[in-house]
């Protein structure tokens, strides 16, 4: 990404005697223990437990007995249980869906919003409340929305005289059915896009128009480059988040009384907390962990690595 | 508090334009803050607008309406309930410990915020101020453990918690012991609020700091006399941000709460659903899962209204990471 230009650098020796004169100072004390609760809370909180992660991740452990070390045997195991193929693909299709659906609905939304002037702040409030609402409640209200016979959604298409899908119970609509609910809550990235498209100077807008540059031109030639960088954001994070999906699908369909849900809505997330904390497979719920750990990294590479070319940062070149 | 604009440190040339606004301030290059079609136009986005807000709406007012209508009318889609049922609420006060829920909620939301907003505070400005050995380094960790999914340390965690007897019943200090997984982790600073209140610190010229150490300030007061009034609105979204995260929050109330009078709001929703659900057998009783949805939200929608311009500040700051 972005390349920093080196001042010219002095002599490797100079550099390193300072680096280490640098511990004598009374400031770089100071700093340290400024920065000591993120030291504790990095080696206590997020160090220390992924490497015990790892190493639980070779043993059978379900804290009443005591832990076996079985190798690489977990990994075998996931690799070989249908369950997990099940909610890796469960997973990526959703996420595949829910991402591009909330940049294009989100960018939309803000586009709009960047035309009307001060009212903006009223509906970016309005487009930001879902946000707010907690993901259980979402869960609740996607159950009561997308209910096949009595559900708002349903009702809404009678009107048109479509025949509504059962959402809730058909395995292939629940995945749909989930991203258009996620979709209610883009808010935030309305408000992300909205900042970055007030930061495109018009003079950028008024040159390209003198050029003779239609709507459609200006949009590709300058608006999206301009605002690449927040796209480019919005895309790893939201991707990120989306792989781990699971409190409002959780609520939906994995309640107390249906404790093994539907298998269309079997997320990676899910999967992964079921076995840890329902069925006390501790070392094996690490397993998948480190899994969900490699496919989130794979990913967020391919994503930067694609990226690349499209994103624009001013002030670089 | 204009300032903000002007970042003190020296900026790699690729780097995003300088964090939060101060309240109020209109984006640097605030060009369309003005509509600039036809009246025509801007009349026709705004009748788009309004329409897209009346289908965002919906659900909400949908909710409240519901919460209001006796059990056979919940679904009968009507706006304004044709008979009012405000006893639903009565029945999930009774049906469930609602209120030590509500409090739970509220008191382990007021522990989360203030705890990480207190500490990621220190970290901050230990890496917006100072100079040192590896200071790169170590804030290239806080960036890159931003990026670890929560999975891969849960378990672990988890353990730790359990071996201290923190899952077990009974009480810490006063406190019920399995609540504390759910805000203690805040006293150790979180690593988007430290990125967060550096860029915010980052933005107050050095001079501030420099003149005060010439008033004969040591570093503690320094922060805490003029980095942290300076920064207050940064503190302010910190603090809102992590209220709400934590109010929200069903993963760790999950994993951790076991007695149900010590559930959070979401936790005792979700099981609400379990009891009343239609999968409890029949057609269940949604008035009481709606009415117990409607007050683990309200909250939330209030303190948007009081807290809106710290929300969009916060939110509109993350997009510029890029």
């Amino acid at each position: 990404m972005a390349t920093v230009s080196r001042a010219a650098a002095p002599g490797p020796g100079s550099r390193a005697r300072r680096w280490a004169a640098g511990f004598k100072e009374r400031d770089t004390w100071a700093a340290y223990a400024f920065l000591t609760p993120w030291f504790i809370g990095f080696f206590v909180f997020t160090a220390g437990p992924m490497v015990a992660s790892f190493i639980l991740s070779l043993t059978d452990y379900d804290i009443i007995s005591s832990t076996q070390y079985v190798g690489l045997e977990n990994y075998r195991q996931l690799i070989h249980d249908p369950k997990v193929s099940l909610a890796i693909r469960n997973t990526l299709v959703y996420t595949a869906m829910t991402v591009p659906a909330t940049m294009a609905v989100a960018l939309g939304l803000a586009m709009l919003l960047a035309r009307v002037g001060r009212a903006a702040g009223v509906f970016r409030t309005i487009f930001y409340l879902p946000v707010m609402t907690p993901l259980v409640a979402v869960g609740v209200l996607y159950l009561l929305l997308f209910n096949g016979s009595f559900g708002l959604i349903n009702r809404a298409l009678e009107v048109i005289h479509i025949q509504g899908p059962f959402w809730t119970t058909d395995p292939h609509w629940v995945k749909p059915g989930l991203a258009l609910m996620a979709l209610w809550a883009v808010g935030a990235n309305v408000v992300i896009y909205l900042a970055a498209l007030m930061g495109v100077p018009q003079q950028l807008y008024d040159a390209a128009a003198m050029d003779g540059a239609g709507r459609w031109r200006r949009f590709r030639d300058v608006t999206l480059p301009m605002i690449s960088p927040a796209l480019f954001f919005t895309f790893i994070i939201l991707t990120i988040a989306s792989l781990q999906t699971f409190e409002q699908v959780y609520t939906a369909f994995f309640n107390a009384n249906t404790p093994t849900g539907t298998d269309a809505a079997l997320f990676y997330v899910i999967y992964l907390f079921q076995q840890a904390f329902t069925f006390l497979h501790m070392g094996y719920a690490s397993a998948l962990a480190w899994l969900l750990f490699l496919i989130i990294g794979i990913v967020t590479v391919i994503q930067i690595v694609l990226s690349r070319r499209f994103v624009y940062y001013e002030g670089e070149r | 508090m204009s300032q903000a604009a002007s970042p003190a440190g020296p900026a790699s040339p690729a780097a995003p334009p300088p964090a939060v606004l101060a309240p109020g301030q209109v984006p640097p290059a605030g060009r369309r803050w003005l509509p600039t079609g036809s009246p025509l136009k801007t009349a026709f986005y705004m009748t788009l607008l309004i329409g897209l807000s009346i289908l965002f709406l919906y659900p909400f007012i949908w909710t409240v309406s519901a919460s209001l209508k006796p059990r056979e009318e919940v679904f009968d889609n009507k706006l304004i309930p044709s008979t009012f049922h405000p006893s639903n609420y009565l029945d999930v006060w009774h049906a469930a410990p609602m209120a030590s829920w509500f409090v739970n909620s509220a008191y382990i939301g007021i522990l989360a915020a203030g705890a990480v907003t207190v500490s990621s505070g220190l970290v901050a400005f230990g890496f917006a101020y100072f100079r040192f050995p590896l200071r790169n380094f170590f804030f290239a960790c806080v960036l890159a453990t931003m990026m670890l999914p929560g999975a891969v340390t849960m378990i672990p965690v988890y353990l730790i918690w359990n071996h201290l007897g923190f899952t077990h019943p009974g009480t810490f200090l006063g406190l019920a012991k399995q609540q504390y997984p759910l805000w203690v982790q805040n006293v150790f600073a979180s690593p988007f609020y430290v990125f967060l209140l550096r860029q915010f610190f980052l933005g107050i010229p050095r001079e501030v700091f420099e003149a005060a150490r010439m008033d004969g300030d040591n570093y503690w007061t320094m922060f805490w006399r003029m980095a942290v009034p300076l920064a207050k609105p940064a503190l302010i979204v910190t603090f809102v941000f992590e209220f709400v995260a934590s109010w929200r929050d069903l993963l760790k109330p999950l994993i951790y709460l076991r007695d149900d009078h010590l559930y959070t709001i979401p936790r005792g929703l979700f099981v609400l659903l379990g009891q009343y659900g239609p999968s409890a057998g029949g057609e269940g009783d949604w008035q009481i899962i709606i009415a117990a949805a409607v007050i683990a939200t309200v909250p939330m929608i209030v303190i948007f209204f009081l807290g809106q311009r710290f929300f969009v500040e916060g939110i509109a700051t993350q997009g510029r990471k890029g």
